[in-house]
């Protein structure tokens, strides 16, 4: 470090360079490396600026912390090392030095800065200088980033005196800085609030609009605690003619007024008001908002905002209108949907704007109109409207239309071979990166929706069977699912031997491991399929009658050796579901041939085809690397071996099928995947009864004491790893016995515990009545574009108000209500309601005996506490009566809102202009008078304070409820 | 409330930043590279706003302007009304142009100290403060003058000082 060797000389503050002289070197240094690269000259000049500011001369300091704020503020270096330095120039006489300091601190600081206790001082002094813009550096530091608890503890006394300040720019500045006073330090609400609240009166309009807008900053975190100064809020709401306070006013009722039904009703006329006068659009826009989020239960002012919101979607010239038109009717609740179906056009149009976030605020509200009548048509138009645009805005179509349809369990989706298949298209989509979601749509569907596995298994045996899929990153999990599908509904599948060769085709090397692993497992899944059927073929004895689909019928004999596959009964409901829809005709009719020819297309030779290709194809993986091939690979290869152990080396076709070993080995194996896999319930584990006499949430840490003395003598806990024998067919063939026991070990499981189990009707029932495919999702043009598709849907969405198809749908298998994933509303009531910040407010505003400041429960003669009291309670104490009618009565008199606040406010004067041991003893007495059952009076008096403001603003009987 | 207010010329280098909630220096910079990302890909003649939520984290929105080589962003959540704060930007250039008679990016470039001054009249820890550039204009002065007075701590000036601001 050049700095620390020679210090600072006169040299350096004779031909120190400026600020100008920096940038002008900077903006010279243009070459991208060498001496005169921008990085160079940047590291040259902070080693010169570490000399000169240690300088003793001011000014010297000061142009050296100067530069080097430039140089962290726009090129990103780090000057922590100088955080000294800006406190030195802080107590300067020369205003302008001062005000770098100060720049410097509050760009570079931060709250954890450690110097940062030491400007306590001179930013105490400064706060209370007589010119103004010293006081403002200081509360300008104090809501900079920088500002920590300790300096808002330590000030929040002097802030409290400037918000009352007779000079306007530092009343202005006092009030936005007591912002970060209250979120630093929320007990500088009771030294600070009644102030701020008073300025929400003050005649000074940028006084409000600074009060409002701490106000509405507040309140997005807890609105509750401020319900109680709605009053002023809408005071200022009727009477202000200041866009910017109005537009802070609306946003601070537009998150009260959800709170209080009354409230809303008493608001919702200036607010239309405001909407149908203003001229100026963000007003208009802001009042729009109101109404939608927070006034959605006033028919006539939706209508209102609507129509306003029109003319916003109709300004051809200007993009900002039209966007923000569509991000207004995306506000909408859903109760008021029929509102986008009447910009329909507009918003179908915007899908083709230039513009992408009109484009996607287009599409979002698109989704939202799809119902279950048009779901179809309108992913189809959706999905060729993604193939023509750029790949983000494809790729958030296809997420638009996955979570459309899986919304609630796939609640819209009728048909679910439908749904399948477009799957199957998006997947060939070239910019597709949903694999994620569409993968594990791929594989719930499978296991929810019985009705869809044979279209699920064509779809999947597709997607395996293209070789071109298999490069593309993105799909892999798609594949992945693919090949978990096929294996698992083999029995579904038209071709196993082409789903083997798929699945072992020499790209797979391509995919990741996890991918990979799945894929093996498959092929051993589709070996045991075929070679089962096979030895089945002849009707070489039947025994146990398996349910191919359900799979969950099964004899419970534990000797079976031999078994019928029912391929019939499975080959047979595909022909029931043949001839859905015109493009897979020619297929199923294909296939249906082909379930005659099944007995045909297995013969010995394919499944010797099988074995080979397996033994080709999975030998080398048996030295591989990574686990999870390897491991799965010696399954196969093992059973494999295991069978021809049983064969002798020859293996020929008649000893095979009459070999009563085999078909116990194979059947052995197919029963063990023959367990219908189901959905999980997310807190399954949450059911099981914690059993007597165990206490999960004992602290397990006194063990430790317990096993003392016995840890030397303790058993390693740690697993026991051995290693792997390669003898896997001996291993193999031992565990055949386990192996049979398995099916009935699942049944008996399950007759234990039934809870965990899905109802086995649930899955079967509706068999029969699978409905019959909608027409071809309509041929709607790959070739045409924009234009045609547009118009369809705009035709289309006309649709979704209209009747609802009743249509047999198949039976989606659910979980109880846990399984649900958490809803935006569920979460949103979890939010912290014991923020430290709205308890004191709550406090401080309901004068629940609190004491302020610091010094909590010190004594009641504290004067900070009589004052705020003195402001608070005139108020209700003038005006409010225990009387309903007189309080009608106050109002008539009153007769305009803000007449009655003016009358409430001379109170307020009054109650200050007196001395405040005087102030505290009228209150008593006023509230004495006043209340019939004095016995209580601070309660009471508590109550009149939330009621009394209620009362000003709307005649309806008071409400304790409020306080709440 | 505005989390940022960002100045920087069409080829991304950054001329004013000013962030509202703590971010340590790289994390400036990043942002604003990622900022640049999404003002670059920006074509003519669409709408002034863009999403920045990936950028900044949840519930914040920007609003820029494009004046000749440069961008002016403002970076803001949901307290803040989109169209007042694209008012706010005109507020802001207007008073610079005022302050800078036609304002150009040299200007901007080279006066670091003053275009700060400005801004923090018109936006106060993130609070809208003036929208009048009048006012502002007012204000900025009364600081050069300041600035350029020996000194603001001796009693005699203080007291003019503070009776001027009366």
């Amino acid at each position: 470090m050049a700095g620390s060797s020679s210090g600072p000389s006169l040299m350096d503050s004779l031909f120190q360079r400026t600020l100008d002289d920096l940038i002008k070197s900077l903006r010279s240094a243009t070459a991208i490396s060498g001496a005169d690269s921008p990085s160079l000259v940047l590291s040259r000049a902070v080693d010169d600026i570490r000399r000169e500011i240690r300088a003793s001369d001011q000014t010297t300091k000061a142009i050296a912390l100067q530069k080097l704020t430039y140089i962290c503020a726009l090129h990103g270096v780090d000057i922590s090392w100088a955080a000294f330095h800006p406190l030195e120039l802080l107590p300067s006489p020369i205003f302008l030095h001062k005000k770098l300091g100060y720049l410097a601190a509050s760009l570079s600081f931060s709250p954890s800065t450690s110097v940062l206790p030491l400007a306590t001082h001179q930013l105490r002094k400064d706060l209370s200088s007589p010119c103004d813009p010293a006081a403002a550096l200081a509360l300008e530091f104090l809501s900079s980033p920088a500002a920590s608890a300790d300096l808002a503890r330590d000030l929040c006394v002097e802030l409290s005196s400037l918000l009352s300040s007779t000079r306007p720019r530092i009343r202005v500045k006092s009030t936005a800085a007591s912002l970060r006073f209250f979120t630093l330090y929320p007990d500088s609400v009771r030294v600070a609030f009644k102030r701020l609240v008073e300025n929400l009166e003050c005649a000074d309009q940028r006084v409000v609009s600074a009060a409002v807008g701490v106000f509405c900053e507040l309140s997005a975190v807890d609105p509750k605690s401020y319900l109680p100064l709605a009053p002023e809020f809408y005071r200022i709401l009727v009477d202000c003619r200041n866009n910017w306070i109005l537009i802070k006013v609306l946003k601070i009722f537009s998150r009260l007024a959800p709170l209080e039904p009354r409230l809303a009703k008493r608001i919702v006329d200036p607010v239309c008001d405001h909407l149908r006068q203003s001229s100026a659009k963000s007003l208009v826009f802001e009042c729009i908002r109101t109404v939608f989020t927070s006034l959605d239960g006033f028919d006539d002012a939706v209508k209102l905002g609507v129509e306003k919101l029109g003319e916003f979607l109709a300004s051809e010239d200007d993009p900002n209108l039209r966007y923000l038109g569509l991000k207004g009717l995306s506000m909408l609740q859903p109760i008021h949907l029929w509102a986008v179906e009447e910009s329909r056009e507009i918003v179908v149009k915007s899908l083709g704007d230039p513009d992408s976030n009109i484009q996607r605020e287009a599409l979002h509200l698109i989704v939202r109109m799809v119902s279950d009548a048009n779901l179809i048509e309108i992913s189809t138009i959706l999905l060729n409207y993604a193939l023509k645009s750029d790949p983000e805005f494809a790729n958030e179509i296809l997420g638009e239309i996955l979570s459309a349809c899986c919304r609630n369990f796939y609640e819209l989706v009728v048909d679910f071979d439908w749904y399948v298949s477009l799957l199957g298209d998006m997947s060939r989509h070239p910019h597709c990166t949903k694999g994620e979601d569409i993968e594990h749509h791929l594989v719930d569907i499978g296991l929810r929706v019985k009705d869809a596995r044979p279209e699920l298994v064509r779809v999947a045996r597709d997607l395996l069977i293209d070789p071109a899929l298999l490069g593309n990153p993105f799909i892999c999990r798609i594949l992945s699912a693919a090949a978990w599908v096929s294996g698992e509904y083999v029995e579904l599948s038209r071709n196993p031997v082409e789903l083997v060769e798929a699945l072992l085709q020499p790209r797979v090397s391509l995919l990741p491991v996890s991918a990979r692993a799945v894929y093996i497992q498959s092929v051993f899944k589709v070996l045991i399929f075929c070679l089962h059927s096979y030895l089945e073929q002849d009707g070489a004895g039947p025994l146990v009658t398996r349910d191919p689909v359900g799979g969950s019928q099964m004899s419970e004999s534990s000797d079976a050796v031999m078994f019928e596959i029912s391929s019939n009964c499975s080959f047979d409901s595909r022909i029931g579901l043949e001839g859905k829809d015109n493009a897979s005709n020619v297929q199923r009719a294909h296939t249906s041939n082909d379930s005659a020819e099944t007995k045909g297309f297995l013969t010995y030779d394919s499944l010797k085809h099988i074995l080979d290709l397996i033994e080709m194809s999975l030998n080398p993986l048996v030295e591989c690397s990574e686990v999870e091939l390897q491991e799965r690979a010696r399954n196969i290869l093992g059973f494999i071996s295991a069978l021809q152990k049983v064969q002798g080396s020859d293996f020929d076709e008649e000893g095979f099928r009459r070999d009563p070993r085999n078909c116990k080995l194979i059947t052995v194996m197919a029963d063990a995947f023959l367990e219908d896999l189901g959905p999980v319930s997310a807190n399954a584990q949450g059911r099981v009864l914690v059993p007597d006499g165990v206490s999960l949430r004992d602290d397990l840490s006194d063990l430790d004491g317990i096993l003392e003395g016995e840890r030397l003598e303790e058993p390693s806990s740690a697993p026991v790893f051995f290693k792997r024998s390669d003898q896997l067919s001996e291993a193999q063939e031992e565990d055949l016995p386990s192996l049979t026991e398995s099916k009935s070990l699942l049944a008996e499981h399950r007759r234990q515990h039934e809870v965990y189990y899905l109802p086995k009707e649930s899955s079967e029932a509706e068999k029969e009545g699978y409905p019959r495919a909608n027409e071809a999702p309509s041929s709607v043009g790959h070739g045409h574009i924009a234009e045609g598709s547009i118009q369809d849907l705009i035709k289309l969405t006309k649709e979704s108000l209209g009747p609802r198809r009743t249509k047999p749908r198949p039976v989606v298998v659910k979980l109880d209500e846990g399984e649900s994933v958490p809803t935006a509303s569920s979460l949103k009531s979890v939010e912290p309601r014991d923020d430290p910040l709205s308890g004191v407010v709550r406090e401080v505003l309901l004068q629940d005996g609190d004491e302020p400041t610091t010094s909590r429960r010190i004594s009641s003669g504290n004067p900070s506490r009589r004052r705020s009291k003195g402001t608070m309670i005139p108020r209700s104490t003038g005006e409010s009566a225990p009387h309903s009618d007189e309080n009608l009565g106050d109002l008539q008199k009153g007769g305009r809102h803000h007449r009655s606040h003016s009358h409430r406010r001379q109170g307020r004067d009054g109650a200050q202009s007196r001395p405040e041991t005087e102030d505290r003893g009228e209150e008593g007495k006023v509230s004495h008078k006043g209340s019939h059952r004095s016995n209580h009076p601070r309660r009471h008096r508590r109550k009149e304070e939330a009621e009394g403001p209620l009362n000003v603003i709307q005649q309806a009987p008071p409400g304790q409820d409020l306080l709440l | 409330m505005i989390r940022a207010v960002i100045v920087m010329s069409t080829e991304g280098k950054s001329r004013l930043a000013r962030f509202y909630d703590y971010q340590p220096p790289e994390k400036q910079q990043e942002l604003i590279r990622r900022l640049y990302g999404v003002l670059s890909s920006r074509p003519e003649g669409v709408s002034n706003f863009a999403q920045v939520e990936a950028i900044f984290g949840p519930d914040t929105r920007m609003v820029y302007k494009h004046y000749a080589t440069l961008y002016f962003v403002f970076v803001f959540d949901s307290s803040e009304n989109e169209l007042a704060m694209l008012d706010l930007i005109q507020v802001f250039v207007e008073t610079l142009d005022k302050c800078f008679k036609n304002v150009c990016e040299l200007d901007i470039v080279f006066n670091f100290n003053k275009m700060h001054s400005i801004l923090d009249e018109i936006v106060f820890g993130g609070q809208v403060l003036e929208t009048s550039s009048d006012e502002v204009l007012k204000a900025v002065e009364e600081i050069t003058r300041l600035e350029k007075s020996a000194s603001s701590g001796g009693p005699l000036p203080k007291s003019v000082v503070g009776r001027l601001s009366r």
